[in-house]
């Protein structure tokens, strides 16, 4: 049966560790279901309280969970907080804000968390009638539960990631390149942790990964730009 | 791969069924045995008719068992069912009586199956007493909730409450129909079967022929709400709508599909309402079809230019997805799950009003080219998020996540 694993510490840190560039990469999938964490605010003072005790796995959720979730991409406010104070609580202010937060900027989630409240109690010290106002849809804070699981599928040798990246599934991409950077140490996507271990010779293609923002694309958009890239960057060493 | 899956990989993509597979690997031969109240006839015996057998495919034990009753059982089971949509009304203590009865004599019947388990999945309130008589349970039990319970009404859901707490988990459509409940509340919306008789792709001399059946003119503009008679659908609004609409788009034609309503004693008044709002305008096409018209539907949304759904209060809204799914722009209210699948400009427009509904349908009208492009988003944000496999993918990570015991990440060796 499954084996639980209740850190983010991942698999893929130790089988894709740097320096063993004889070591192929282990594709990983996987399936992300939402759960009710039943804690709601209506008000911005309470989004903000219940932000301070809320469980990190609830704001992983908001930043990162939608890409994999049934729902339309926002192509305006990227995390649910920035979205739920546009549409429900009308602040333009605060969800333009709200809306900049890149979470990989942010060393953990209680880094992240500690902004998005400060950007929530500045905002009240502006605004009193935001204090009293209430949303005409509550926040309600969901967490997810993440299944990963094998794909059977690896890529040997550098020249095939450009392939393999096209076709690899959303859960695949969600996995390597979102889910990466807050499972392992280093913080980084798997693809590059990879790369980086065949030495200096892959730098110029994990620096252009680095430039991909994972934030401001939706999965597919993702997956079509570090496939172009890793093309790209390909082609260029086979001439 | 056997002959469902196939079917399935062929509209979902290859991929989705081989993510099936690798999710269900941990289950297999596991047992799982659905429980509702009737094999044939609305959403959820839809859905497992479907279900059920792709669970098979995937070489998990599934199987689907019912509870019956007597007609004092299902008028209890129909009043909590609309109870907890948020109708008023206490339910007799002889129907209760007749509703716990009839779960203890159902869980005799199923006690083996069901004690047997892995895990139990019940449907709805129906079945929902089971648990409390099978005390030597092996497996998980969830509590599937279909309806949208968000205001339910009070003293019914204090009733059922304790039973539903019992349960190991349980499911809701939105999360915002979630309680206060002691167990996990996964979030899992509902889907559409693309090879149902509804979803399924027709010919278009079949699709021309049916139209021209209910006198509609299939060369002429055409606007479509599917849904029953009932004043949380405002069908007054979307005859309204298009009056506003109609002199900016020559020959348009408004269609208003609904059911016939039996079970509904509001339905009948409603559907007056709509006759005399209509005013007998030729272009204003109210059609009354019965339940199994699935064929009829699937013609008339896809001869449409464009779908509404201007619903004041909604669920889920499966007519939206439908619409989407024949890869047309949706007018939806901004209520429920509609807001959920109607993304302003990108799958059609949310509106709180018949003038709102009004200037989009003109808008639309006026830039055809705009049609075109949010349907074909629309049909693509279906085949990911609300087709039937990505509910059984939800399903699949779910009992994994449940039988493993973990809190938030579970890696399969």
């Amino acid at each position: 049966m499954a084996k639980a694993k209740n850190n983010r510490k991942g698999s893929a840190s130790k089988t894709q560790a740097p320096g063993a560039d004889a070591e192929p990469f282990i594709i990983k999938n996987c399936a992300l279901v939402s759960i009710s964490t039943a804690k709601r605010a209506l008000t911005l003072r309470e989004l903000g309280n219940r932000l301070q005790t809320i469980q990190s796995a609830s704001i992983y959720h908001h930043f990162w969970g939608s890409l994999l979730a049934p729902r339309f991409d926002d192509p305006e406010y990227k995390n649910d907080f920035a979205a739920w104070v546009r549409h429900s609580l009308h602040d333009a202010v605060l969800a333009e804000r709200l809306a900049v937060v890149d979470p990989k900027e942010f060393h953990d989630i209680e880094d992240l968390r500690r902004e998005l409240v400060e950007l929530i109690e500045e905002r009240l010290d502006e605004s009193e009638l935001l204090t009293w106002n209430r949303a005409e849809e509550p926040f309600i804070f969901l967490r997810s539960q993440i299944v990963v699981f094998d794909t059977h599928r690896s890529i040997k040798r550098p020249e095939r990631l450009p392939v393999a990246l096209s076709k690899m599934t959303l859960g695949s991409v969600f996995y390597h390149f979102i889910d990466a950077r807050s499972r392992t140490e280093t913080r980084i996507d798997d693809f590059s942790a990879w790369l980086g271990g065949f030495g200096k010779r892959y730098e110029a293609v994990i620096d252009r990964i680095a430039r991909v923002d994972p934030f401001f694309n939706t999965l597919h958009e993702l997956r079509e730009q570090l496939a172009l890239i890793t093309k790209d960057a390909f082609r260029r060493f086979c001439q | 791969m056997t002959g469902l899956l196939a079917s399935y990989a062929e509209v979902a993509g290859k991929d989705v069924v081989k993510h099936l597979r690798q999710l269900a690997a941990p289950l297999k031969t596991k047992k799982v045995v659905h429980v509702n109240s009737t094999r044939s006839g609305g959403g959820v015996a839809e859905i497992l008719t479907k279900l059920v057998p792709l669970m098979r495919d995937l070489d998990i034990d599934a199987s689907w068992e019912i509870v019956t009753g007597d007609p004092d059982f299902y008028q209890c089971t129909k009043s909590i069912h609309n109870a907890l949509q948020g109708h008023p009304g206490p339910i007799l203590p002889t129907l209760i009586k007749a509703y716990e009865k009839t779960s203890a004599e159902n869980a005799e019947r199923l006690r083996p199956v069901l004690q047997d388990a892995d895990v139990v999945i019940i449907h709805d309130p129906q079945p929902a007493l089971l648990l409390s008589h099978c005390p030597d349970r092996k497996g998980m039990w969830i509590w599937r909730c279909h309806i949208d319970v968000s205001r339910p009404y009070r003293p019914v859901w204090k009733y059922l409450r304790p039973f539903v707490e019992g349960y190991d988990a349980s499911i809701f459509s939105l999360a915002a129909f979630t309680q206060q409940l002691p167990h996990p509340q996964y979030l899992i919306p509902p889907s559409i079967d693309p090879l149902s008789e509804k979803n399924m792709p027709l010919e278009t001399r079949n699709v021309t022929e049916t139209v021209r059946r209910f006198g509609i003119d299939p060369a002429a503009p055409m606007i479509l709400q599917v849904s029953r008679f009932d004043r949380f659908k405002d069908p007054i609004g979307v005859i309204e709508a298009y009056r506003m609409a109609n002199s900016f788009v020559p020959d348009l034609q408004l269609v208003l599909a609904g059911g016939t309503a039996s079970d509904d004693p509001e339905g009948e008044a409603v559907l007056e309402e709509v006759r005399q709002a209509a005013q007998g305008d030729p272009d204003v096409h109210i059609l009354l079809l019965p339940p199994d018209s699935h064929r009829e539907i699937n013609a008339l949304q896809r001869a449409a230019d464009i779908i509404l759904q201007k619903s004041k209060r909604e669920g889920f809204g499966l007519t939206v997805t439908e619409g989407l799914w024949k890869g047309k722009p949706v007018i939806g209210g901004a209520t429920g799950g509609i807001c959920l699948q109607v993304a302003n400009h990108h799958t059609g427009f949310l509106v709180s009003t018949p003038q709102g509904a009004a200037m989009r349908i003109r808008y639309l009208f006026r830039h055809r080219d705009k049609i075109e492009e949010m349907g074909a988003k629309a049909r693509e944000f279906v085949r990911e998020n609300f087709l039937l496999t990505r509910q059984l993918q939800d399903l699949l990570t779910l009992m994994v996540g449940l039988m493993s015991k973990a809190e938030d990440r579970i890696e399969l060796g």
